[in-house]
Parts: C-alpha cells; sequence; structure tokens
C-alpha cells in the first residue's frame, strides 16, 4: 500500500517560514504587530501543533504516513527557527544602553549646532525661536528632537 | 520635528528624498550631541558602528524638557497619537472649541 503524504508536516513548516519572514517584511509597518510580534508567534504557534500531528501521524501510523526523518528535520529546522527569531526580537532588540545621564523631565535641554540635511548649521535655539520652521502647520511651541539609529 | 541620527548630510538628504521627509534632519556624524544627550549605543550600528539610540524629546519653547521617550526596545518607537498628546499637553489649557 502506498503511504499517504503528511500534509501536516509540511503545512507546519510552512507556516514557521511564513513567521519568520513575515515580521520584517510585512509586520513591522504596523506598530501594533510590531510591538510586539504576536502575529508571528500565532503562525509559530498554528505551525507547531501542524508540526506535532504530522509528527505523531508519521511515528503512530508510520504504514500509513510517511514523514518520519523528514519530519524531524522539518522540526528541528523550525525549533531553531523559533529559537532564533525569539531570541532576536525579545532579546537583541532590547539590549540598549541606560542613558541614565540623559537629560530628564524639567530640565533644560542642552543646546547643539549640527548640520541639516542641505549642510546648512542650525542650532537647537534657532529651533525653538521659530518651531514651524522644522514642519508646517506646528500645533504648538515647541520642538520634537527624535533620535534615529540611522538609515540603512 | 527635528531628526538626528550619526549619518552624513549626503547620506540623510537623499534618505529625505527618497521617503519624501520634509522636515528637518541634522547629522551628528561624532555623534557629539548624542553622546551630551547619552543617548549613545556603541556599536549598535551596521559593522559595530557607534550609533544613537532610539529617543525622542519634546522641548517646549523656553527650552525645557516636557516629554520624554526612551523606549527600551528596538522595535517599539513612540506611536504618533502620543507624540500629538505631548504636543496637546505643551498648551497651557486653551479653551475648547476655539
Amino acid at each position: 500500500m502506498k503511504r499517504r503524504w503528511n500534509f501536516s508536516l509540511w503545512a507546519g513548516f510552512l507556516l514557521v517560514v511564513l513567521g519568520l519572514v513575515s515580521y520584517v517584511t510585512f509586520f513591522v509597518r504596523f506598530p501594533i504587530t510590531r510591538d510586539f510580534p504576536w502575529a508571528n508567534l500565532l503562525l509559530f504557534f498554528t505551525g507547531a501543533v501542524l508540526l506535532g500531528k504530522g509528527l505523531i501521524q508519521s511515528f503512530r501510523q508510520p504504514e500509513l504516513y510517511r514523514g518520519k526523518i523528514l519530519g524531524s528535520i522539518l522540526a528541528a529546522v523550525s525549533l531553531a527557527g523559533i529559537g532564533f527569531f525569539s531570541y532576536g526580537l525579545f532579546y537583541l532588540v532590547r539590549q540598549l544602553p541606560s542613558s541614565a545621564a540623559a537629560p530628564r523631565l524639567g530640565q533644560k535641554a542642552p543646546d547643539f549646532t549640527l548640520s541639516d540635511q542641505n549642510g546648512k548649521p542650525v542650532t537647537l535655539a534657532e529651533l525653538l525661536a521659530s518651531p514651524s520652521a522644522g514642519t508646517a502647520g506646528a500645533r504648538a511651541n515647541g520642538v520634537l528632537l527624535i533620535f534615529y539609529r540611522g538609515y540603512w | 520635528m527635528v531628526a538626528i541620527s550619526v549619518d552624513a548630510p549626503e547620506v540623510t538628504r537623499q534618505h529625505c528624498q527618497k521617503l519624501g521627509f520634509t522636515y528637518t534632519f541634522l547629522s551628528d556624524p561624532n555623534a557629539e550631541v548624542i553622546r551630551r544627550y547619552d543617548l549613545l549605543h556603541q556599536g549598535g550600528g551596521p559593522k559595530g558602528a557607534d550609533i544613537a539610540r532610539p529617543a525622542e524629546f519634546l522641548i517646549d519653547s523656553t527650552g525645557t524638557i516636557r516629554w520624554i521617550n526612551l523606549t527600551d526596545s528596538v522595535t517599539v518607537r513612540a506611536r504618533p497619537e502620543q507624540v500629538l498628546k505631548a504636543f496637546d499637553d505643551l498648551k497651557p489649557a486653551a479653551p475648547s472649541g476655539a
């Protein structure tokens, strides 16, 4: 008797792969799926359940289902992928300096002079004097300083 | 709204053109201001470059810091509505409906 193709194994593996690639390519664009990667965790969970189901079928009914060896490999690769994802998203991205000496609420912001994108020197004092220079229709007399990691 | 990063003005200009940003982008290639604000993330950039950690400061017209957002994760940033609320809170209780 020809053994059946083990659908659950492949579906589970594909979901895990989708969970791995979809964060950077898609979910990172929306704050609600970026701040906490619940959509990806859901994909991982569903994928893991299907992989588990497939593996149980392969090992309990090897006469009926294929995939004992391949299924084990897919499961191991999936587990490594999920581990890598978790390490990156729950550990690496949180390795930020404490910035204990950063200016605090109520303090005066330290002044500075830096070049803008056209090479023109700009001071904080100038920006404060004309907050609307930075952006049209400023909502209030204030300057929002945004420190970026950079553009790459 | 003013952005600061360690990128050179040329890199920043291209970035702004590409994304259509019109507000002021400042360059701090030696991370002097970033250091002064204690926001240096050593080796945090590509190829171990020193960069700024993500951070936002709202400064009122007297130069006083009125709102700070120091995220503890690179993937979590201030949301637009948080920033707009911080701006609203700057205003002394203005009569509503004006």
